[in-house]
Parts: C-alpha cells; structure tokens; sequence
C-alpha cells in the first residue's frame, strides 16, 4: 500500500491559503442531504460537530460520557499557544512551526504542522468570543506566560483549568447546535465497530451503555475524535475512562496506526503511593522554574529515606545530587520533558530513589524561597533579616506564584511542600502516536477520519506543553469544515446509507458474538488486575527506556495475557444493563492488541528519538542518537494477529535543515 | 484502617432500593475512590455485583463523580469534590454512609449512578454566545477590565457536577444555571443575549422539574468549585429586567 499524504505544491507559507481557495465545496442545499457522523466531544469532536452543524451538514455526535463536557480535555491545566505575538517578543506562525518541529525532534510533516501554526491565530479569536475566560493584563489585554523548549512568549491560559475553559466553550456551541436541530447527540453511547460500504467508511456500531443495546447508524462519512491511548500503560495522567476502542476498532477495519511507540512521558507528577493506586497526576512544568531536582549522594541515605528513617532535611547539602543542574549545565532543571524523565529514572534505577517504593526524586523549592526571601527583605527594608523572616517572605511568594499546585499536592500526598521537597517522577501522560491521516486528515480508508490526540499528525517524537490544546481545536474548528468537502463533494448523489444494509447487519452481529465471547468466559480474575498487569509490562519493557530484548520478552508477555485473559476474565452482570465491568473489559481486550503492535514499533525503530529512547542508541553521555539515514519516516502499522504489517510514509523536510538536539 | 460501608443499592430506575453493609480495609493514602475501587476488587473476587458509581479524571474537574458521603454531597471537605477527598480524612473504625445524589430531576440509573443530563438541556435552551466558528474579530479587540473578568471566571469555573441541587430541600438547580448566565452576561461577548439567555434558561431549569429557590444557601456550602450564591440574586435581578424588557 503506498501512503499518499496529499500535501499540497507550493511553498511552504502559501499551501494552506491557497489549496483553501481551490477546494471543492459542497453546496447549502447539498449540505442539508449529507450525514456525517462524529465521534468524541472533546476539543477535537465537540469543535467539528459544531462547525459542522452551523456549515449545515446533518451531524450525528457520540460520547461515552454521561455529557459532552465531561471529555478528558477538561482536565488540561497549563495553557494552549498561539503565535499572535501579542508580546511582540518576535513570535510568528514560522517561529512557532519551526519550534514544533524541532521539539518533535524531526520527526512530524512539514505540511500538517505549518498549517496549525497558522490556523493557531484564528482559534484565540474564536475562543474569546465564545466567552471563554482568558487571563488578561492590567489593561484588559489576554496575557501570555512562557513554556518549556520555546524562547516566546506564546501561551494563552485561563489560571490552571485552561482545558476546561476551553472545553465549555466548544460544548456550549455544540449545545446551540444541538438546540438548532443540526446535531443529534447520543450520549452515554460507545463505538464499538466501523462500518464500511464499498471500501468507504459510511457508520457504526454503538452499545448504548444505559440498556446495553447494540445500535447501527450510517452517515455518508466517519469523523473520529477519541482523544489518546496514554491508559495503555494503566497508570496514566489520562481520565480513567480514556481509551483507544474507536481507533483500534477501525484499525481492525483497515485503517493504519502510526508511530504507535512515541509516548511522551512527563516528568513531574505525583509518584505512586501504593498498589491501589488508579491513576496519577500531574504537577504542572511550570514548578521547574523553581524547584530544583535532586537525589541523596549515597544510596545508604536513599535507603533510610525509604524506610522512613530520614528525610530530605537530614541530608546534608554536600550529600546531594542535583543530577540535571550537574549534567546540563546550560538548561539545568529546565530541560525537556523526556530529557527530565530519563535523568530521574537513571537516578532511580541506581537505588537513590526517595519513596517507600523508591521511585521517587525531590523537587525542592528551598533554594528559591530563600533567594525570594531575601529579596523581598531587602526591597521591604528589613536589614539582618532572621532566617525565620526570610523563610516566611520566601514562602509568601512561592504561594502567589504556585499556591493552588501545592494546595493540591497536600491534599494527595498529605505533606506540606513549604516544609520538606515535593516527591516526584515521570508518568504517561500524552501520546503522539495515532491512526495515521493525510493532510485532509483523512485516513486511508476513504470517508474515515480523524482529528485531535487520535491521530498521529503535528507533533513527531515529542509534544511541545500546550500544542494539543491548539491541535484539537485547529483540527475541529479550522481544518476539517473544509477538508472534508474534498471527500463529500464527490458524495452529492450518494443517497442516505442505510443503517438495515447487511454490511451494518454483519458489523453488528460480530459485536454481539465479541460480547457474548467475553461474558461466556466466566474466568477467575478481574478485568482490572488484566489491565494492570498489561500497564506494568508496557511501563517496563516500553517505557522510558526501551532495549531490543527487552521489547521482545514485553511482546511475547502480551501475547501470554492476551491469551490467559480470553480464558480466565471475569466480568460480573449481564450484557444488558448498565455494566461498567463490561465496557471496560472491552477497552482492555484492544489494549491487549495495541500494546503488542507498540513494542513492534519501539523494536523496529533502530534509533532514539523524542519520547522513544532506544538504550542501543545513545552517546557516551547517555544521550539520544537519532538516525536520519535510515528513520526519517513514519511507521504505520496493519493489523495482522501475527506479525504487524508495516507502511511507511517518508518525511521530506525542504524548509528545516535537520539538527541534533542538544542541552548540555 | 478497617471501615463499614453503608451503601445505597439499586439495580435499576424502577426497583427499590436499600442500604447494604461492607467491610473494607483501607490504607490512609488511599482517595475516597481508591477505596471504593478495593471494595469492588473484592466483590468481584466473591462473583457478587460491584457498586456501580461514576467518575473520570480523579483530580477534581470533569464534574462526574458525585457521591452523598454521611449526609453530604462530595463529603465533608470544604471545597472538594469526591475524587479529590482522601482517607486521612477518616478513622479506623469508622461507618462510612454512601449515596447517590438525589433529586426530582437526577433520577437514578443504577446504586449511586444519576442521569443528569438536565443539566445539559439548560445549557442547551441559551447557555452559550451565538457565535459561528470564522465570525470572531480578533482576540483583543475589545479589552476587559480585570475585575470583571475575575468575575466572569469564578462565574465560569463550574464543573456541572450537581452537588448544589442535591444539597438543596428543594432540588433548585438555580446555584448552576446563574453561574452559567453570570460567567456570560459579565463578558461583553455575551451580554448582548444576556436578556433572552436568563428567561430561556430559567424557562427550561422549569421545564426540567428543579424546585425553587428559597434561599437556604446550602448549595453554596456544598459546591466543591465554590461558587458564591451571588450570582443567584445577580441573575434574579437580570430576570426581573427581562420580564420588563421590550426586546424578545
Ligand atoms: C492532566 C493533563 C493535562 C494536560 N494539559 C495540557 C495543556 O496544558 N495544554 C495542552 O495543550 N495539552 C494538555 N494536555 C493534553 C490534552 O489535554 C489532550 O491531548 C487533548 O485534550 C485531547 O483532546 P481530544 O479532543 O483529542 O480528545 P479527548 O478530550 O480525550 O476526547 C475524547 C472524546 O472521545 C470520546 N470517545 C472516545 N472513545 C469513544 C468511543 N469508542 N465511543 C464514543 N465516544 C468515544 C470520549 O467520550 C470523549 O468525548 C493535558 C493532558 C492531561 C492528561
Ligand atoms: S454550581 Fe457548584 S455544585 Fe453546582 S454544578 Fe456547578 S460546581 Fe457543581
Ligand atoms: S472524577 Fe472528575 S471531578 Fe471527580
């Protein structure tokens, strides 16, 4: 199969602009007569459903949620960009191209990501006159802070629930659209098929999760919005409930998985605190402008940590290792994400850990509430402050600038981080793998597509902090309304699909026989403990680190649970109820597939790049070798219950010149 | 710490439910639902049905999880939702009451598990600026003055979780339906519709069978988001106007 990315001629700047105003269009009274069927109301779903609905198509919306606002975007904290140059710091759509591409460590389509630069402008406009809360300056104007990997100022936020405010904005012009008749919304309903019809994907199947009923619904094309696959690993910063069904179910249907192994990894998040632990959370980059890292010198010291016996302020200052400052010099504890996550691993692995389960390092703001005690002091008056002054002024600032992330960290932890270091270490948090589109975002199979966190598209290796907040709604609000008439405006004669037609009829008794399958089983263990065995293989062999005969032992590991879960799962109730074991022993059983197809990739990507370290691949120092000879494509993988069938796209880069990224 | 769950038990809308006891040994680390995940481990393992309840991101801002804990909604932390509470908060020993959140307009799918999906038709009925997506002129075209803006943002911060109607003798929803109508009618973005968004909203809050609002302020107490019973009298005055305007 050969992939064809579609990306259009013509330099760089114009490709966008002027493809727009090429385009085939589909008339008003066209528009009326086309069904075009949307999954996902997050960012990505709820904007598309939307702007579709007021383009006036005929859109039919779908969420397992309970409501179209409880979609995982919500919880997004730290901001989303946008090269307005507001700060007029010397920002534009190039800089901001330049910088994804680069912080995607070459590894992402020229084309795609120049175009969300651009659209990036439009999407703060639209926000604000929805209503949403940005912060704003004394003057009334948006204000902007910085983010890691980036020398602007560029992003836009809404104190630390920047995700939510941009959530409710788009759930609220979907509401209007709903209210307007434009969009039919099927909440509490999940995807459980693709259907196709001649080669093109034309409805799906869905289990309404109240009845446990099987539903058919056609339309003339499938939009896919249904956000990452981080919960592969179980333990994720992800909403519990966030999942890789719909994309893995279409991938089953023809569709092709990209990059699956490129996982970004975050590196400050609260650590595990036990075995009953659900999910993680995350502790904003931002700390890292203060809080320095480090581990005990010794690993005796780490070991009386652990056990309880000392803490941080037992070691002295010369038995500490502050391992970024020591081994970054130029950027300290302000590297990368996946940079972070590494060092605090290695630290870990050599048994310095600072936890009970000693996967932990601390992050300690000592430093900087002395130094802004000082200062403070100093511009208050007081000379020969007491340390007892200092301390209580420092602590003072840190509370403005950090108050609500150390409120929340007590109330998880139960410790005060004023007092003793936060503990940290880097958990799962985003994936830029995803089923793999052209730049109509349209996958191979014709009349699919797929936007936002599902697909693989704008970041490469490595996701720059709040760029999937910009994708999402670049995708939903400025790119598909019209690519999608590249597709549909061929489709004008096509008549209503219908639901009764025996491609719907066969798709629906598969599902029906998957779900019977599962209840028959009657097992021993939970779905859960399956779940969390799968996390710790992928945590261990596909982690932050990967090596060759690791992921080897990892995938055959998953083959084993895949085949110990088809015997010995046990999920409670019936199929026609509300049964939450249900549907999540049928996420679990397609996390069972796409881990495997993981490790295929992380094994067959003979270089590190971004998010994807290979252990065979580095220098001397420890750090991430890529290879350009061989690697400069995107692997997109095929179904197949025997050996993964790889495509390749290759990446041409005519506008950067590739680089070695480098923070020493 | 060893706890006595007293949980609401019903396997559906229509049959009757009852309190049913558990024991369960908890770890103080452990959040509210962590515990309750243990619960269900262990009557899985025994092949009995585990407590159905609702949740998603566990850190306090998708607005799902909604359990009444000894009496109250979201439990007895100021300012917390269920996900974010933790065991520490209790003792061992301890009997532990859990219910769903209960209103005329909730009604109950399954144990704790409630249909709220009322919210969602208010917010349908004129809880958004009519704006399509293209229309926008730029971003700081119209500058707003901080304060107003904070307003408007502690307004916005709502996570549509229901706490407050579940908290009020009279299952008013009048505490989510005017953060919603304050959040846009302090933006110059929304108050041209400020008028015919209040009546619309206040209409269908009608429609969908929330009780009035007799000022007991117990909404105000329970919101794990905090939001202030100041926007309940804003909007009545906005109500008021509205009935006396001559525009739609
Ligand atoms: C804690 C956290 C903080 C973050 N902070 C930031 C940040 O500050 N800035 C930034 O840019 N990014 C941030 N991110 C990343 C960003 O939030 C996500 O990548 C983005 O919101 C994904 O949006 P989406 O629309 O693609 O998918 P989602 O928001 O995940 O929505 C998926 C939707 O699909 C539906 N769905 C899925 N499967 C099915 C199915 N089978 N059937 C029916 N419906 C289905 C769901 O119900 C849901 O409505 C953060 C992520 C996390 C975890
Ligand atoms: S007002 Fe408060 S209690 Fe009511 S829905 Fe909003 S957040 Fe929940
Ligand atoms: S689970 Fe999201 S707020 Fe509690």
């Amino acid at each position: 199969m050969s992939l064809k990315n579609n990306v259009p001629e013509g330099p760089l700047a114009d490709k966008w602009t002027k493809y727009k105003s090429t385009m085939n269009l589909v008339a008003p009274n066209n528009k009326r007569r086309i069904e075009i069927i949307v999954v996902g109301t997050g960012l990505a779903g709820a904007s598309a459903a939307a702007t579709l609905g007021e383009l006036g198509y005929q859109v039919k919306c779908f969420t397992f949620h309970d409501s179209p606002r409880r979609a995982h975007s919500i919880a997004a904290q730290g901001g989303i960009n946008a090269a307005k140059n507001y700060q007029n710091d010397g920002d534009s759509a190039y800089r901001l191209f330049y910088d994804t591409i680069k912080g995607g460590d070459y590894r992402s389509r020229e084309a795609n990501v120049h175009r969300l630069a651009e659209v990036s402008t439009e999407i703060i406009d639209q926000c604000v006159a929805q209503g949403v809360p940005f912060a704003r300056e004394y003057g009334g104007l948006l204000a902007n802070r910085s983010f890691g990997g980036v020398q602007v100022s560029r992003t836009f936020y809404a104190r630390g629930q920047t995700g939510q405010q941009l959530l409710i904005g788009a759930y609220q012009a979907l509401s209007r659209q709903i209210a307007r008749g434009s969009v039919t919304m099927y909440n509490r309903h999940e995807m459980l098929d693709l259907v196709k019809v001649d080669g093109k994907a034309r409805g799906i199947i869905c289990r309404n999760l109240l009845t446990g009923e099987i539903e058919r619904f056609a339309a003339h094309c499938v939009v896919l919005a249904t956000g990452g696959y981080g919960n592969v690993f179980y333990l994720s910063t992800n909403a519990m409930a966030s999942n890789v069904t719909a994309a893995w179910k279409s991938v089953k249907k023809g569709a092709l998985m990209a990059n699956p192994c490129y996982t970004q990894i975050h590196p400050t998040c609260i650590p595990v605190s036990g075995e009953y632990q659900s999910k993680l959370t995350l502790m904003s980059e931002s700390l890292r402008n203060d809080g320095r890292v480090w581990v005990p010198n010794k690993v005796s010291d780490a070991e009386a940590i652990q056990r309880g016996e000392k803490n941080a302020l037992d070691i002295p200052e010369e038995d500490r290792d502050y391992y970024l400052e020591r081994r970054y010099p130029a950027f300290g504890n302000l590297v990368p994400r996946d940079v972070a996550s590494r060092a605090a691993k290695v630290a870990c692995d050599e048994g310095k850990g600072v936890s009970k389960t000693g996967l932990a390092v601390f992050l300690d703001f000592a430093s900087a509430i002395e130094r802004y005690g000082k200062a403070e002091a100093l511009m208050a008056g007081i000379s020969n402050p007491s340390k007892e002054k200092i301390t209580e002024l420092g602590r003072a600032v840190i509370k403005k600038k950090y108050g609500n992330l150390f409120q929340m960290y007590e109330k998880i932890t139960g410790e005060n981080p004023y007092k003793l270091p936060m503990k940290i270490y880097p958990a799962v948090h985003y994936t830029m793998g995803g089923i793999w589109v052209d730049y109509n975002l349209q996958t191979n199979v014709p009349g699919l597509f797929a936007l936002g966190e599902s697909n693989f598209s704008d970041h490469g290796a490595n996701r720059l902090g709040a760029s999937a907040l910009m994708q999402g709604l670049a995708d939903g609000y400025f790119v598909i309304p019209y690519t999608i008439g590249q597709f549909l405006s061929k489709e004008i004669r096509t008549p209503a699909i219908d639901p009764n037609g025996p491609e719907f009829i066969q798709a629906e008794k598969e599902v029906k026989e998957k779900i019977n399958q599962l209840m028959g089983i009657q097992g021993n263990q939970s779905v859960e403990s399956f779940h969390r065995k799968l996390g710790k293989i992928m945590w261990e062999y596909c982690g932050m680190a990967r090596n060759a005969e690791g992921l080897k032992k990892g995938r055959q590991m998953i083959r084993d649970l895949r085949k110990e879960f088809y015997s010995d799962v046990f999920i409670p109730g019936t199929n026609d109820e509300y049964n939450p074991e249900l549907e999540k022993a049928m996420r679990v059983a397609d996390f069972l597939e796409l881990g495997e197809v993981m490790m295929v990739d992380a094994l067959n990507r003979e270089e590190s790049c971004g998010g994807h370290f290979r252990e065979e691949h580095q220098s001397e120092e420890g750090e991430a070798k890529r290879n350009d000879a061989d690697y400069t494509y995107v692997a997109a993988w095929e179904w197949n219950e025997e050996n993964p069938i790889l495509h390749k796209e290759d990446l041409v880069f005519e506008n950067v010149e590739l680089k070695t990224r480098s923070y020493k | 710490m060893k706890l006595t769950l007293k949980i609401w038990r019903q396997k559906n809308q229509s049959s009757k439910g009852a309190f049913e006891s558990y024991q369960v040994e908890a770890d103080e680390h452990m959040s509210f639902l962590e515990m309750l995940d243990v619960l269900n481990e262990q009557l899985i393992s025994e092949k009995k049905s585990p407590v159905a309840f609702e949740h998603d991101c566990r850190e306090g801002i998708c607005g799902t999880c909604n359990l009444v804990i000894d009496g109250r909604p979201h439990g007895p932390s100021q300012g917390t939702t269920t996900c974010q509470l933790h065991m520490r908060s209790f003792k061992d020993g301890d009997t532990i009451h859990i219910e769903p959140f209960r209103a005329r307009s909730f009604p109950i799918i399954k144990d704790l598990v409630v249909d709220r999906t009322a919210f969602d038709r208010i917010i349908q009925s004129g809880g958004y600026v009519s704006v399509n997506t293209g229309q926008a002129q730029d971003g700081n075209a119209i500058p707003i003055e901080g304060n107003t803006a904070a307003k408007a943002f502690d307004s916005a911060t709502c996570i549509g979780c229901g706490a407050c109607v579940a908290a009020c003798p009279n299952g008013s929803a009048m505490l989510f339906t005017s953060a919603k109508v304050q959040h846009l009618g302090l933006l110059p973005q929304g108050k041209v519709e400020h008028k015919s968004r209040v009546q619309k909203m206040v209409a269908q809050m009608d429609k969908e069978g929330f009780g009035f609002c007799s000022n007991v302020g117990a909404c105000e107490a329970e919101c794990p988001k905090e939001i202030s019973i100041d926007n309940i009298a804003a909007m009545n005055r906005g109500f008021v106007g509205s009935m006396f305007s001559t525009e739609e």
